[in-house]
């Protein structure tokens, strides 16, 4: 697993020149990284499992589990991943060097999204949580009020 | 959509929310005028309150169900009101969450119930109104084909990211209705404000974080981290190719605006694009001039370039 420096360098480089897929291929092994990152940091071990074929999506959802507000991040994951599709499976189109760099700039929105979130854990929390289904089991937000 | 369908939209309950009296009235503004330039009637609800918002929803999420459904119950109890139409995103949200709430969780019935009759108004009942975004009361009330036909200044030649924010699709379970396939919209992949500006002449682009955190919620107390999200939504649309981010929530308008500007100020990074509610863009469309859709009241100056495009 990369560092989150690591990760930020290859972010901010140019997208260089050479295999389009190869340079997918290392975006999306970044997106994991990043992910990897929240999962291990909230105690977690980071599943080797796919979901349609991506573990980028097996470990969006690992980190999604017991905290909805991460779903956040859910569509950004599923961009990433079918910008990569698009390179691969389009291999020697036109579009090629600006679907990489637009998956970059993906990439780059999932690290800047986790990174913030392990900061502040209630990033992402206002538009995705349906708390009062969790405050059942979540004693924190169940409040007085509601004796 | 029946034509008879179409008329249950054409009167609806309006719910502003308190964004749309202040930060967001240039959306208020356009929003009213893109209604009248349609023929559309909207009956602001009477006496209205704050929907809960984020600050009482993470106080107490049963006060902001509470909150929410006093709107709901004004609008079909006191006013025979059968749709309410909220333009902001948290509103929008928040009345559809209550929604789902009283339909699934005893509890928050019980503490609705509690608080109506402490209030002295009727408990609202799930299902009592029908809550739609302003988004959906113009493709439901006027369709693509009907605003087509009433366009006046095409927005050919304007290249529009679509930016949809976080609130309006998530969590899914409380937009029954959504992903519903073709004609529905989609949570994962909106459309509705492509397919409006798209009858309106515009063209838009391939934008991957239509529906990405901006960090609104912490706009404040992390501002750092909004301005990075914020800078990378602006820097991706100019890379789609976009001229314009079009908004349809207050919230992620005046993040955007503010955040574009906040940008340039602490990271030194000017990205050259313009920030507009789809109801200015549908309203110069209609032939309304810029002041009559609040653009003058936007952060962001975008007067130069609406001449340019033929819309000043």
């Amino acid at each position: 697993m990369r560092s989150l420096a690591d990760i930020e360098r290859i972010l901010d480089a140019p997208i260089p020149g050479g295999d389009g897929g190869a340079i997918a291929a290392t975006l999306l092994s970044v997106g994991e990284d990043v992910l990897e990152h929240w999962v291990t940091a909230h105690g977690g071990t980071p599943t080797k499992e796919e979901r349609e074929g991506f573990r980028l999506l097996a470990l969006h959802r690992q980190g999604a589990k017991d905290d909805p507000s991460f779903n956040a991040c859910r569509e950004t994951c599923r961009e990433l991943a079918y910008h990569y599709n698009l390179v691969t499976m389009d291999a020697g189109s036109a579009d090629t060097t600006n679907r990489l760099q637009m998956m970059q700039m993906v990439c780059r929105h999932l690290h800047l999204f986790v990174s913030g979130k392990l900061q502040v854990a209630g990033l992402g929390d206002f538009c995705c949580s349906a708390r009062p289904i969790r405050a059942e089991s979540d004693p924190a937000i169940t409040t007085s009020k509601e004796a | 959509m029946t034509i008879k369908d179409k008329e249950k939209y054409k009167k609806v309950a309006y719910y502003p929310g308190c964004a749309l009296e202040g930060t967001g009235h240039a959306y208020n503004r356009s929003t009213k005028a893109v209604g009248k330039a349609l023929g559309l009637d909207l009956v602001e609800v009477k006496n209205w309150n704050c929907c809960g918002a984020m600050e009482v929803k993470n106080l107490d999420p049963k006060i902001q169900t509470y909150l929410s459904s006093r709107v709901m119950s004004t609008a079909a109890n006191e006013m025979n009101m059968d749709v309410v139409m909220a333009p902001c995103n948290g509103c929008y949200h928040n009345l559809k969450k209550a929604e789902y709430d009283l339909a699934n969780d005893q509890s928050s019935a019980e503490v609705v119930d509690k608080l109506s009759r402490k209030a002295g108004h009727k408990t609202y009942q799930p299902g009592q109104v029908e809550t739609i975004h302003a988004l959906d009361w113009i493709k439901d009330a006027i369709g693509e084909d009907g605003l087509k036909a009433r366009v006046k200044n095409s927005l050919a030649g304007i290249k529009i990211a679509n930016y949809y924010g976080c609130m309006y699709t998530r969590p899914r379970h409380i937009f029954p209705e959504k992903d519903q396939g073709p004609g529905s919209e989609s949570t994962s992949k909106p459309h509705f404000m492509d397919d409006l500006l798209a009858a309106a002449g515009a063209e838009n682009v391939e934008f991957p974080l239509k529906t990405a955190c901006c960090g609104g919620a912490h706009t404040l107390s992390d501002s750092d981290t909004s301005t990075k999200l914020v800078l990378n939504i602006l820097k991706t649309a100019k890379l789609a190719g976009a001229d314009v981010i079009a908004t349809e929530c207050p919230t992620c308008h005046s993040g955007l605006e503010m955040h574009q500007i906040r940008a340039e100020k602490r990271l030194g990074e000017k990205v050259d694009i313009k920030i507009l509610y789809f109801t200015q863009l549908l309203g110069m469309a209609l032939g309304l001039k810029p002041r009559k859709v609040g653009v003058h009241e936007n952060v962001s100056d975008s007067i130069r370039f609406l001449k340019e495009k033929g819309l000043g």
